[in-house]
């Protein structure tokens, strides 16, 4: 949580310099819905996490250096400058890499454990991660029912982080609450405070379980809010302040710290320890991406697919034509 | 023997299935029903557990392919008409065909879309997709006009290592007969001279390959050589095969089902016109459907895509300039 919080910060201070294309997207509010799920999870498993999910991605293996070479476009990263900031992950290592439209991600889910069980494979379970914007969606909808017809080990977890970008929960949808969407795709529902460490441990740790034993997909819903804006270009002005007041507004690493403290298994100085070994550990990686440089067009293949006898390359005899 | 069109796409399935265990079908009604047309008839008595009904809902069949293919598998799936892939569409363009240029995790899916007009289907289904996938980055677009190639090039498709958007064509499901399957074939990626001529090239493929025949036959009575080309896959399109007839003949009339705007017959007319302009004895010309959804009544329907008898008058207006 902390070292997803520090990264995070660090790529927003990096935007702000000018020194990141396109956005910055931080978990500020959800790191301990999302730490818990990278840590209930194991090696092996499929992971599909949102764009809040620093926290999930770091539990789940994901190396720093992946984020910060993704957000600065080094060539050497997973995405190479092709793709950038969230839109990272390393599919063959069950780390999917999400489209922005990111209902569609939990299909794949679905299909990569359906292949699992094709292959004679069992054990493992998948987790994808949406926000409350997502649960509006037709592909949201058509792959929690596809979960539930072919009985998958599916953990979909929603963080409702009350607001879509800056639409509210009342005008995504108007069940009494989004848990109650289980009963109709037939699979079972749970709710947890989203800023609770050890409430989400145990019930995202109950969830998988309970997909890992053959009991079908698990719908998970964590309350939370979103502790910052949409992006870092969002300041998030049209969050209600009450919200912001109330139990759902608490920031869930001063809890998790407060936690630590109060059962004496750590004292403030350890905290402040981990504090600058963390920062210390991300401005390495910020450091060693940024002496990569970015991509070179020059020698980009320019081919979208993987057979490349099958590759036109008519842009390049427009370009040769030209001159 | 005899098989048809529809039987081959069958034959290649099974094929399929038998030689490698990373292929699954996956579509709605395809496994004990055989699927809407029958062209997974008995597949999944034959292979148990390998050809699986799916639920109505294309972003999530397409969605389960993309992640069975990044498990290594190799789907192929049924989308019951061409006009229904449109509600997965995202899952095609954005999802499968940009997976392997962001992530490098090649992904070999098939996906059928049953194309094309047949008399009395109407709006919504009958449709020719393949100008909107070939727009987009990341997808092979093949459109088999004959049993031979239904069956290797739908072989070709699971073999490959990428989407394939395979567009057979369902009026010539029933019709279309061959005596017997290729033992050899054409490479995905190459155009086929279909008849050899001198006077003018007509560029098509699919269903509208067999109007072009006929045209070339009526005007063969009349003294006239019309070389056919079939396309047979129309991204990659074969552009060296279509200089070079446009470089034997001087003319040029491309025929599509598709409507006019865009698509495979102003691809074509581009780069000829780019690159071949003084190949050309006469302003290239196009043909395609009118520009309205396809109509259901036959009077309509027959109207509305070209036909042997709209091709031989665009023929004959190309061949007197």
């Amino acid at each position: 949580m902390l070292l997803a919080r520090v990264l995070d910060e660090r790529m927003a201070n990096l935007y702000r310099g000018g020194k990141i294309h396109g956005g910055v997207f931080m978990g500020r509010g959800q790191e301990a819905l999302s730490a818990a799920v990278g840590t209930c999870l194991r090696p092996g498993d499929v992971f599909a996490p949102l764009i809040r999910d620093t926290a999930g991605r770091l539990a789940f293996g994901e190396p720093v250096l992946d984020a910060v070479r993704t957000y600065l476009g080094s060539p050497l990263g997973p995405m190479r400058g092709r793709d950038g900031n969230v839109h990272r992950g390393r599919p063959r290592e069950g780390m999917l890499a999400m489209i922005s439209h990111l209902g569609a991600m939990i299909a794949a889910v679905n299909g990569m454990l359906f292949a699992r069980r094709l292959k004679g494979i069992t054990g493992t379970v998948g987790v994808a991660c949406v926000g409350d914007g997502a649960t509006s969606t037709g592909a949201f909808h058509e792959a929690l029912n596809q979960a539930a017809i072919e009985h998958l080990p599916l953990v979909a977890v929603i963080a409702n982080n009350q607001y879509a970008y800056s639409t509210p929960n009342a005008r995504q949808f108007a069940c009494r609450d989004l848990e109650d969407k289980a009963l109709g795709y037939g699979i079972t529902g749970h709710t947890v405070d989203g800023t609770d460490l050890n409430a989400c441990l145990d019930v995202i740790g109950d969830a998988i379980r309970r997909a890992r034993d053959g009991q079908g997909p698990q719908l998970v819903v964590a309350r939370l809010l979103r502790l910052c804006g949409h992006g870092e270009h969002d300041d998030a002005g049209y969050v209600d302040p009450k919200l912001r007041a109330s139990n759902v507004g608490r920031d869930c690493l001063k809890v998790a710290e407060r936690f630590l403290l109060d059962q004496g298994w750590a004292t403030p100085q350890t905290v402040a320890q981990w504090w600058e070994t963390t920062s210390h550990q991300v401005d390495e990686a910020i450091a060693t991406a940024q002496r990569e440089g970015g991509p070179d067009p020059y020698k980009e293949s320019w081919c979208a697919i993987s057979s490349k006898h099958l590759c036109e390359g008519y842009d390049e005899v427009c370009d040769t034509h030209l001159g | 023997m005899s098989l048809t069109y529809l039987e081959a796409i069958r034959e290649a399935q099974a094929r399929a299935l038998k030689e490698d265990p990373r292929v699954f079908i996956y579509g709605q009604d395809v496994a004990a029903f055989g699927g809407a047309f029958k062209a997974t008839k008995n597949l999944a008595l034959e292979f148990p557990g390998r050809v699986v009904d799916a639920p109505i809902s294309e972003d999530a069949i397409v969605g389960l392919a993309v992640g069975a293919a990044i498990e290594g598998m190799r789907p192929i799936i049924e989308i019951q008409f061409a006009d229904f892939s449109t509600t997965g569409f995202n899952q095609i363009v954005n999802h499968a065909a940009t997976t392997f240029w962001r992530t490098s995790v090649p992904l070999p899916i098939t996906i059928r879309l049953p194309s094309g007009g047949t008399s009395g289907s109407g709006p919504f289904h009958s449709q020719t997709l393949e100008g909107l996938y070939a727009t987009y980055p990341g997808l092979i677009v093949l459109t088999p006009a004959t049993v031979e190639d239904a069956y290797s090039m739908l072989l070709e498709a699971v073999a490959i290592d990428d989407p394939v958007i395979f567009c057979e064509h369902k009026l010539l499901y029933y019709h279309l007969k061959a005596d017997s399957l290729p033992t050899e074939a054409l490479p995905v990626g190459k155009a086929r001279i279909a008849r050899a001529g001198r006077d003018m090239s007509i560029v098509t493929y699919s269903a509208m390959l067999h109007e072009a025949l006929a045209v070339a036959d009526e005007l063969a009575a009349e003294g006239t050589e019309i070389e056919v080309v079939d396309l047979r896959s129309v991204k990659p399109l074969d552009t060296d095969t279509i200089m070079a007839s446009v470089a034997r003949t001087g003319r040029l009339l491309c025929v599509g089902e598709s409507w006019p705007w865009g698509g495979v017959t102003a691809e074509v007319l581009a780069r000829v016109a780019s690159e071949g302009l003084d190949l050309l004895d006469a302003p290239p010309q196009r043909l395609n459907a009118k520009d309205t959804p396809v109509p259901y009544h036959p009077n309509l329907w027959a109207a509305h895509r070209p036909t042997a008898r709209s091709i031989a008058t665009a023929a004959r207006r190309v061949l007197r300039t």
